[in-house]
């Protein structure tokens, strides 16, 4: 809170001193970067501190054993249950007298809107470009484990959420962590509830606000021609605005309506892509193969790859970050378990199809400069990443590997980025303002005060360059890994209670599908 | 046995009109139970914000409470007070999938609805809830002009 009490200073600084600065606004954007980048190196620095000796990430094999031990605590939960996950998604054994709750399809659709987005498009363009074809195996191997983590945390935020007298809920991380630890009998619920609930709202101001109109702005601005980012940011600012504090719910509708329409276009798309080189896809497969084991010359080698793809997967789908334990808490089921169920279908969606489906795109489209003379990849002139046709990163990658079959492609997916930037930002305001609320107690101007924040903050995301707000939308969203996972493995004695007592009913026949 | 028929309402004047040809019936029929349903419209599968799934458990309980207080509930008592045995259910769903399964569930005979007053676009490409449930229905459905 310290930090963004600084954070929070520095941006008033910088907006009492507009005036002047407006007639320069490079410079103002340059200064929103640099002050930015000051105050949140520290926080960035330690959360990807490497292994001591390796360039191994911690974060990230945190992530991964936990992903990996949840597999196996669960044994292999989302290989035994995924066809019954779809069936409860299609409403199977949904009873017909709870017609008119959440439906498990719409709990599952409001918590991809907020996962799939830019991580799906800017973010696997950032894994391939500079942990090469090999990140992709990597994206999926964590998109898979990652399913475990999801029924845990999601099947806990059900089983824990708060339910008021007026008949709403609020559920997440925070609650199953406080609530869970005393009827355990554990001690220290109640710190990590609050540590969780800082990082949450860093996370929403980070990863759900700054990366997404940060992109939204490097997207139009590549279309329109380049113009200072603190505009895009004003104009995004001003409808989220409008929307989160001024009620204007019907424009979040309209995007909640639109947004899946535009991940299947996006799905389709690349798959016309993918057909339309049919005899390279197995040339792709090997690629990705080939460079997961060896990294085929990408800096950082085999473990670049795999950072990189771990990375952007757990950005990309959130899995055991806690997220979508909020998203999926509004849910009224007797089972809190097919809630977990339900959701463990996310990182499949996200990361396994989709992000793969970008990945492909990029490579099918040979976007990634290869050597001819050693067929490995080249670098670019800083040698920290893999050169591409026309130096292009992140969203721009993919964009130009799009556009490479249609090219019209790039009005498209610019739409469709300012419509997934938007659809998360409004998740991610819900997440942020639940941990507010969780800290600060309910109440019209605390919320108030946090919805005016989260606005500020798509001013400087749209303003700032690229690198530092990666990074701190990163550590962010990792820091509420920590917390959460650590919680986690204390809470999973429940959740296998939970899968024992369902599995046993669900084969005894006393779980049955409803005849619709 | 008791003869049981479903009315099934739709907030419209149409369904004055349902309620006097399914009184006309029971008269004649003798032992009659008469039910007077009315489906909310609501799909399982639509698109919504996490703050309109936070809220809708609220929502939802308001939609019935409306439904009954404002529809089924006069109708009910007027039935009663005509000296009818009546009940009233109130349920989300697709009007016309939910009106059947509510009658295969209650042992129901037949149904009695008033002719859609919908119209315009939707009516065309999809057909009105009336011309779903007579082309679905598991009992003879009487649809009143």
């Amino acid at each position: 809170m310290n930090m963004l009490k600084h954070l929070g200073l520095a941006i008033a600084a910088m907006f009492l001193a507009s005036p002047a600065l407006a007639q320069d606004a490079p410079g103002l954007d340059e200064k929103i970067n640099q002050a930015f980048a000051d105050f949140t190196g520290p926080f960035v620095s330690f959360i990807f501190a490497p292994f001591p000796g390796t360039g191994f990430p911690w974060i990230v094999g945190w992530l991964v054993v936990a992903a990996t031990v949840f597999t196996l605590y669960f044994a292999f939960v989302q290989l035994r249950f995924f066809g019954h996950s779809i069936s409860l998604v299609k409403g199977d054994y949904s009873d017909p007298n709870d017609a008119g709750e959440v439906s498990h399809f719409q709990a599952l659709a409001t918590a991809l809107s907020g996962t799939v987005g830019l991580g799906n498009i800017a973010g696997v363009a950032v894994a391939v470009g500079i942990g090469g074809p090999g990140a992709t195996f990597w994206m999926i191997v964590a998109g898979l484990l990652g399913m475990a983590s999801k029924f845990t945390e999601c099947t806990l935020g059900v089983k824990y959420r708060n339910e008021y007298e007026d008949g709403t809920v609020s559920g997440g991380p925070m609650y199953y962590m406080s609530k869970g630890f005393a009827e355990l009998g554990l001690p220290g619920g109640k710190i990590l509830a609050v540590l969780f609930s800082i990082f949450c709202i860093l996370g929403a101001l980070g990863g759900g606000n700054m990366f997404q109109a940060n992109q939204a702005h490097q997207q139009i601005a590549g279309i329109v021609g380049d113009y200072p980012g603190w505009i895009t940011g004003l104009v995004f600012a001003g409808i989220v605005f409008a929307v989160i504090v001024g009620g204007l719910k019907s424009i979040a509708r309209v995007t909640e309506k639109v947004v899946p329409f535009m991940g299947v276009m996006y799905v389709l798309a690349a798959l016309v892509i993918i057909i339309m080189h049919a005899d390279q896809i197995g040339w792709a497969f090997g690629q990705i193969f080939a460079g997961a084991f060896t990294g085929l010359g990408v800096a950082g080698g085999m473990v670049g790859a795999l950072i990189q793809g771990f990375r952007r997967a757990a950005f990309s789908n959130e899995a055991g970050v806690g997220s979508a334990a909020i998203a999926h808490s509004a849910v009224r089921t007797k089972e809190p378990i097919t809630e977990g169920f339900v959701s463990l279908l996310e990182p499949f969606i996200d990361t396994v199809v989709i992000c793969t489906m970008t990945a492909l795109v990029i490579i099918i489209t040979q976007q990634l400069i290869i050597d001819p003379a050693t067929g490995n990849y080249m670098l670019n002139e800083a040698g920290n990443a893999i050169a591409t046709v026309d130096g292009n990163s992140g969203v721009s990658l993919t964009s130009a590997a799009f556009a490479s079959a249609f090219g019209w492609f790039p009005y498209v997916l610019a739409i469709a980025v300012v419509l997934f930037a938007f659809s998360t930002m409004i998740s991610w305001s819900y997440y942020g303002l639940k941990a507010w609320t969780y800290l600060f107690g309910e109440g019209h101007t605390k919320e108030l005060i946090f919805k005016i924040i989260f606005c500020v903050f798509v001013v400087i995301g749209a303003a700032a360059n690229l690198g530092p707000v990666i990074d701190f939308s990163d550590a962010a969203i990792f820091a509420m890994a920590v917390v959460n996972v650590f919680a986690l493995y204390f809470l999973m004695k429940v959740v296998r209670e939970e899968l024992a007592s369902y599995a046993a009913r669900l084969k005894s026949g006393e779980i049955r599908k409803f005849g619709h | 046995m008791t003869t049981k028929i479903v009315i099934g309402l739709d907030g419209t004047e149409t369904g004055e009109r349902a309620i006097a040809f399914a009184k006309d019936l029971a008269e004649r029929i003798g032992t009659c139970e008469l039910l007077v349903v009315y489906v909310i419209e609501w799909s399982p599968f639509t698109f919504q914000t996490p703050e309109e799934n936070a809220l809708r458990h609220k929502r939802r309980e308001e939609e019935v409470d409306l439904a009954t207080t404002r529809i089924v509930s006069p109708a009910v008592d007027a039935l009663t007070a005509a000296g009818f045995t009546a009940h009233g259910i109130v349920r989300h769903g697709d009007v016309a999938e939910t009106l059947n399964a509510i009658t295969v569930e209650n042992g129901g005979t037949q149904i009695i609805v008033g002719r859609a007053s919908a119209d315009g676009f939707k009516k065309r490409l999809f057909g009105s809830s009336t011309q779903n449930l007579v082309m679905h229905a598991d009992v003879p459905v009487t649809v009143v002009n």
